[in-house]
């Protein structure tokens, strides 16, 4: 039976009530998300397309894309790599402590950026843990590119690894066993069994993962020293530019990762339709 | 007695069983090197910094923190961080509810494209939403310079630090209530109506009750987030100091000005309360799930 005719009756609210709830939810949606997402392209494109693409051939916006992506080259492997293994181990064994595990890796999702930056700074500034031995080493890490890679990371380490775990909670480990059985190594049960099968969560978890780590702000701002052309990443040009009152040359750049957010919510949608056509597949096969 | 899942999960139990026994192993492969690298990462990359801060909180001696919290300036940004987070959860627990039922309830125009639009504060960049939240909402901007024709002014001033923090904390609101207006019975609805109960009794009695956990976990969440809120509130805000100015931001400033002991301060107590609001959903968790067993 489908949803809709089992809405009969008496679970279904009166029409004007119906059109009321619609009316907020629409009307809190257009001043809360449609604008904001509106405005930034309005005012990116505003002054035409020239001053568009003059603001995004500047020096220091084309040296912030690149430190950008530098971070994020360099993040979004590694905690993909770690969402795979922490997956992996905490959904295929049993071992005392497990869920205190997957508790700290959910950590970062609840420590404020800021506080994020100042521990780093704690650890690798000049009077922290590990800072004079790297200043020894001639190694700057706080306000310089190693910080602004590090705090990247701390913000982002759980995106993968949420993904995967409850999808391979689900999937149980009874088709990696046949294939072991089969006389399958461990690389080709992993490459060949489990990747498959966790295909489309790991894709959505690296976006979202790539989306973050390209945008974020609070943490990247405390360990960089915010130099032009330098330290800054995107969204730090933004913050610069538009304290110079230069708006149209930070929204040029904003629309960029606005963009990117776009496809983010795209892919989600897409990726949700894919899972529903799977499960109601599998329920027809029963 | 049998169901096709318990015997399916038996047979696969079994068939696990063979397979380790023609193996010669109990474990799938891999376990040493994937918890040893995960448990590696962990610990250098969150476990490693939140003990350096606990460490350094901890030097702090009683007196100082003491001070902290009696400058006139701390205590107003933590009042109004606390006060605008607690009122934005609050506004986004109504509102999330009302979007939640719409979407799962109702069918009209334009509902997938809302539905996929909710998660926009959380896959948006935080500064870019700060600046578009500033140029909608500023004196000039196309919506505040219709407030300031009341004389509201929604960009800095207390009201703007309100707007970012419902803007950052909606997603979590209608996120957590929608799986539960999706699961809930519509035949106790039906039970309720033909009992003589009228839509609105059934709904104050029947329906909301049993969403009141999903609320409570929602507006928690949209509250932990807010509290620790930077990159959407500081453009809007102004950050006028005792009035206007976040925790996260004296945070910053106590930072630029070299005083991280004073920013360490600050920052223990906005840990603290994120973490007794954690412990606070995993109750709420813990709750749920006795009360749906013992059913």
């Amino acid at each position: 039976m489908s949803r809709d005719s089992r809405l009969s009756q008496a679970s279904r609210d009166p029409k004007w009530i119906q059109w009321i709830l619609i009316g907020i939810t629409v009307g809190f949606v257009t001043l809360f998300l449609i604008l904001p997402l509106g405005v930034i392209f309005w005012e990116a494109f505003r002054k035409g397309l020239k001053t568009f693409a003059i603001a995004l051939s500047d020096r220091n916006a084309r040296s912030a894309i690149g430190l950008t992506l530098l971070a994020t080259a360099i993040c979004v492997p590694l905690n993909m790599v770690f969402g795979l293994a922490a997956a992996w181990a905490t959904t295929k064994y049993s071992f005392p402590g497990k869920s205190l595990l997957i508790s700290i890796i959910d950590l970062p999702f609840a420590i404020s950026p800021v506080i994020a930056g100042l521990m780093l700074i704690l650890l690798y500034g000049i009077h922290g843990w590990f800072g004079a031995a790297l200043q020894s080493m001639g190694l700057q890490v706080i306000f310089a590119v190693p910080g602004v890679v590090l705090a990247t990371i701390f913000v982002t380490v759980p995106f993968v690894a949420r993904e995967l775990i409850p999808v391979m909670q689900e999937q149980g480990s009874e088709q990696e066993w046949a294939a072991i059985s089969l006389g399958a190594s461990a690389w080709q049960t992993f490459t060949k069994v489990t990747l498959p099968n966790i295909f489309l969560p790991l894709l959505y978890g690296v976006l979202l993962c790539t989306a973050r780590a390209m945008g974020e702000f609070g943490a990247v701002s405390v360990v960089s020293s915010n130099i032009r052309g330098l330290t800054n990443t995107i969204p730090l040009q933004i913050d610069a530019l538009y304290n110079d009152y230069n708006a149209p040359a930070a929204f040029a750049l904003a629309s960029i990762l606005a963009t990117l957010s776009i496809i983010t919510l795209l892919a989600k949608s897409w990726l949700e339709s894919k899972i529903e056509h799977r499960s109601k597949e599998s329920e027809e096969i029963q | 007695m049998y169901s096709i899942k318990s015997i399916r999960a038996k047979l696969n139990k079994r068939r696990i069983m063979s397979a380790m026994r023609a193996t010669q192993i109990r474990r799938l492969p891999g376990f040493g090197l994937t918890l040893g690298f995960t448990l590696f990462y962990v610990t250098l990359m969150i476990v490693i910094p939140i003990a350096a801060l606990l460490l350094k909180a901890s030097s702090i001696s009683m007196e100082e923190l003491v001070e902290t919290f009696k400058t006139p300036r701390v205590q107003a940004s933590l009042r109004l961080t606390f006060g605008a987070s607690l009122l934005a959860a609050t506004i986004n627990t109504f509102f999330g509810f009302i979007a939640a039922w719409s979407l799962v309830r109702y069918r009209f125009v334009g509902r997938r494209l809302i539905d996929s639009l909710i998660d926009l504060p959380f896959a948006m960049p935080t500064a870019i939403s700060g600046i578009a939240l500033m140029a909608i909402y500023a004196p000039t901007g196309i919506v505040g310079k219709h407030f300031l024709a009341w004389g509201i002014k929604t960009a800095i001033s207390p009201l703007g630090v309100l707007i970012a923090l419902i803007f950052i904390g909606f997603p979590f609101a209608v996120r957590t209530m929608q799986p539960a207006i999706e699961e809930l019975e519509l035949e106790a609805e039906q039970a309720s109506a033909s009992l003589g109960a009228s839509r609105f009794q059934t709904f104050l009695r029947v329906t909301l009750p049993s969403l009141i956990p999903a609320a409570l976990t929602g507006f928690t969440l949209a509250l932990a987030r807010a509290l620790g809120e930077y990159g959407s509130v500081i453009f809007i805000a102004g950050n006028l100091p005792m009035r206007t100015e976040i925790a996260s931001l004296l945070i910053v400033s106590r930072l630029d000005e070299n005083d991280i002991v004073g920013a360490c301060a600050i920052a223990v107590v906005m840990l603290a309360s994120t973490f007794v609001l954690l412990l606070t959903i995993q109750g709420i968790q813990w709750w749920i799930e006795r009360k749906t067993g013992r059913n």
